[in-house]
């Protein structure tokens, strides 16, 4: 706490005052400087579950497909087009002129090679979630391969575009054997067809890549502009400001709300609030599984839902970006239905659940919360007010999920980011289909969830999604709060533009 | 003195041992690591695979035996995160670590030393409260503060020296005044305090009155005695400051130990935790053995003590 107020008032309220005239050099030396607090030694974003090789797995390799985030529709990438034979299977053509970095073809083998190696379970792929899906390819022609899914998933388009990377065949086939016995797949070199392409890697400092020149023409990625791009690991965030503002670094992002605002006075930076796809929501003990059976009561959780001011949360709190949600789900997720049961701050209803329950003067009991003390302690404001007495325990997150999934905690503060899968799939039914993160295991929703998730007819989808979302949200087993905004800062001789998934495209920007 | 000497070494590799069991007992305490290394949208079946693979399913003290045997090896396994060997990895960093020690502990003795005889020559003027003022701010500026405020002066402001990173010496200045100042109050009190009884003894009273130079009195009579005691207190401050280097790296985005413990530490990176933990504490444990030893064999009642 201490800490937090001496940081927060030394660089961030000093940077403010700093004139004009700091030329950044990373514009001269044709180099984009990009920062997080993450070190990232594994450039292959199978063997590595960070964001940022999220980021980096979509600027140095591609997948089939591609997400247009203007029309929200998937493009071919890597294919030219795909076609659904069945539920379970699904056709594509691949692009005949495309080149991995160390300069071999690509061709249907390399897509067969990558998806038999990554779905299979013994090669120890760590997002595993992202790839079990699929259950094996087949080379139908040079250029054409046919996958069959283990059973119908509809968001299968989503992970091709933006989880499953193409590696060239036999990429992982001459790595070292640790000491185990076990392959050390997160050795392979990394080798892409990507916008750039991988230079070096030193452990501790930093990701060097340069631009990809013979780069596919005519993609929906276009053409990569920068010459380097550099991603640097820099814990402290007051170091990542004084690095930006110093020209040592180009783009940084996390940055947090005081201290972005007071960097938005300075000529030198740009700073935007953007959404991302994280929600944020308060998961009820509907079945009483803690000590406290208070939320087995309905009108208890309708109290909790009618007595926090989300509304006041976002603006005060979070960012301009973010938005209060109605349903279990990102608001840009396909299937995510906005009309469903709504418990809009009301503290006279608060009061009148309070008293419907036979708790008119309000009841105590502990919260949980990992991630942005302050949203939870702005909850616990709000229902102080109506008599409702929360006590915060405030843990790391391993430890909360621990809790939660043994059925602890009357009520969690938890945050969701689908891994950028713009589909409900990514939260609504891994939350709400009767596994350990269920916290009400209602078989109407299971049911639904069920045949939404396994069609692949559009309006089957949307009409089992609403049915269990609306299920969800008028019998509050959780309590959907807002989506998460995140403060990017950069240099503003740099042309980018920020994205609603947390995927940066570093291989659109250039300089102004 | 071999009796002596077996009998400090014996502690020592005790001392080690508890360390490493009661960090890898504070490690699953914190919560499951396979839940840690999968990270934050894992399925079930995700983090159920990290812990089968990792071997985290079976019992704690398998874990740990398993460890320790490997480790009394010279094994230290593979960090789970890096995917590298932990060997080579904490060999890599740990000569910038100790450097930037033995910068800080440099700058530290320079600062203290001088300040330490200037306040013993004149006690309870103000030359004494100038340092005793110097030695109080040391001790109560929280290091992570001081260094915010060096990177905003001198890296912003000025633009004097570079932020980040180890390419440079000059790199080293900013997180060697920030680390080694911290050290600076115990060492420049424990010099004022030698200096002053040393100063007040008869030898150096006789040397004064065999018509020495003031200057030989106090540098080659009475410092070279003074600060015996300093150099043992700066031995063990050089290994403090390599465990406590980690606020200062994180900061400075030094790629040194300091800060691989901290992402370890973050990450759940439990085989490269254990092993910069026992790393650091043999390397303690070290000089501490060496200063015991030379306390000893300055001073032989030590030995029977």
């Amino acid at each position: 706490m201490l800490r937090k107020l001496l940081t927060t008032t030394t660089l961030a309220a000093l940077v403010a005052s700093l004139g004009a005239g700091t030329a950044l050099a990373d514009k001269a030396n044709d180099e984009l400087l990009w920062a997080t607090d993450r070190e990232q030694a594994v450039a292959d974003p199978y063997f590595n579950n960070t964001r940022e090789l999220v980021i980096m797995g979509n600027t140095m390799w591609d997948g089939l497909l591609f997400r247009d985030l203007k029309s929200g529709e998937f493009v071919p990438l890597l294919a030219t087009s795909y076609k659904w034979v069945n539920n379970t299977t699904i056709d594509f053509e691949l692009r005949k002129d495309v080149k991995f970095h160390d300069g071999s073809a690509f061709d249907a083998d390399d897509v067969v090679y990558t998806v038999n190696f990554v779905s299979n379970k013994d090669n120890g792929v760590l997002t595993y979630k992202n790839v079990n899906w699929m259950k094996s390819a087949e080379k139908t022609g040079s250029h054409s391969v046919r996958i069959h899914l283990h059973k119908p998933f509809p968001a299968a388009l989503a992970y091709f575009a933006q989880a499953v990377f193409m590696m060239p065949s036999g990429h992982y086939d001459n790595v070292p054997t640790k000491a185990d016995g076990k392959k050390d797949n997160a050795a392979a070199k990394a080798n892409g067809t990507g916008p750039y392409k991988l230079n070096s890697i030193k452990a501790g400092e930093g990701i060097y890549m340069e631009k990809n020149a013979g780069y596919m023409k005519g993609g929906p990625k276009g053409q990569p502009q920068i010459s380097k791009l550099t991603f640097r690991t820099i814990k402290e965030s007051n170091t990542q400001i004084a690095e930006l503002l110093t020209g040592g670094l180009t783009w940084i992002w996390d940055v947090p709300k005081d201290q972005a605002e007071k960097l938005a006075a300075h000529p030198a930076i740009t700073v935007e609030n953007a959404k991302t796809m994280r929600v944020s929501y308060l998961a009820f003990d509907v079945d009483g599984s803690s000590n406290s059976k208070v939320f087995m009561n309905k009108h208890n959780r309708a109290a909790v839902a009618y007595a926090i001011n989300r509304e006041s949360l976002v603006k005060n709190l979070v960012g301009p970006a973010s938005v209060v949600i109605p349903s279990a789900c990102h608001p840009d997720q396909f299937g995510c239905a906005q009309d469903v049961t709504t418990w809009a701050y009301d503290p006279a209803k608060a009061k009148a659940e309070l008293k419907a329950a036979g708790n008119p003067d309000g009841f105590s009991f502990d919260i949980y919360a990992y991630r942005q003390r302050e949203f939870t302690e702005a909850v616990i404001g709000d229902l102080a007010k109506v008599g409702i007495k929360a006590k915060l325990n405030f843990m790391q997150y391993r430890a909360l999920r621990d809790l939660v999934w043994k059925g602890t905690t009357p009520i969690n503060h938890m945050t969701w980011g689908s891994n950028s899968i713009p589909d409900v799939s990514a939260i609504t039914s891994h939350f709400f289909s009767g596994g350990r993160d269920d916290p009400a295991k209602d078989p109407d929703v299971i049911k639904n969830l069920e045949v939404a998730d396994t069609s692949t007819d559009p309006a089957v989808r949307r009409k089992h999604y609403k049915a269990a979302l609306e299920k969800i949200s008028a019998e509050l087993y959780w309590l959907p709060m807002f989506t998460y905004a995140k403060y990017y800062a950069f240099s503003k001789d740099l042309d980018f533009t920020t994205t609603p998934d947390e995927i940066p495209r570093f291989y659109t920007a250039k300089w102004k | 003195m071999l009796y002596y000497s077996l009998k400090r070494l014996g502690v020592a590799i005790l001392v080690a041992i508890t360390v490493s069991l009661i960090t890898f007992s504070l490690i699953y305490l914190s919560g499951d690591p396979a839940m840690a290394l999968a990270g934050e949208s894992a399925s079930e079946a995700d983090i159920e695979n990290i812990r089968q693979f990792y071997g985290y399913d079976r019992p704690l003290i398998v874990q740990y035996f398993d460890w320790l045997g490997r480790a009394l090896q010279g094994d230290l396994g593979q960090s789970h995160y890096l995917k590298a060997d932990i060997s080579s990895v904490i060999f890599e960093r740990l000569p910038t670590t100790m450097t930037l020690g033995a910068c800080a502990i440099s700058f530290g003795i320079v600062l203290a030393i001088p300040l330490g005889v200037a306040a013993a020559m004149r006690p309870n003027t103000l030359v004494d409260r100038f340092a005793l003022t110097i030695a109080v701010i040391g001790q109560a500026l929280p290091s992570f503060w001081f260094a915010l405020l060096l990177v905003f002066w001198f890296g912003i402001i000025w633009r004097l020296l570079p932020i980040t990173g180890t390419g440079s010496w000059l790199n080293y200045v900013m997180p060697s005044v920030a680390l080694g100042y911290y050290v600076t109050p115990a060492m420049m009190r424990l010099t004022r305090a030698g200096m002053l009884d040393v100063l007040s003894s008869d030898y150096i009273r006789t040397a004064k009155a065999k018509g020495l130079r003031p200057m030989t009195v106090l540098f080659k009579h009475a410092l070279r005695n003074a600060i015996i005691p300093v150099v043992s207190l700066a031995a063990v401050q050089f290994g403090f400051m390599l465990g406590g280097s980690i606020v200062i790296e994180t900061i400075f985005a030094i790629n040194g130990l300091g800060f691989l413990a901290y992402e370890s530490i973050q990450r759940a990176d439990l085989p490269m935790m254990q092993a910069i933990v026992l790393v650091l504490a043999c390397i303690f444990i070290l000089i501490t053995f060496l200063a015991d030893m030379l306390n000893a064999f300055l001073d032989p009642r030590i030995r029977v003590a």
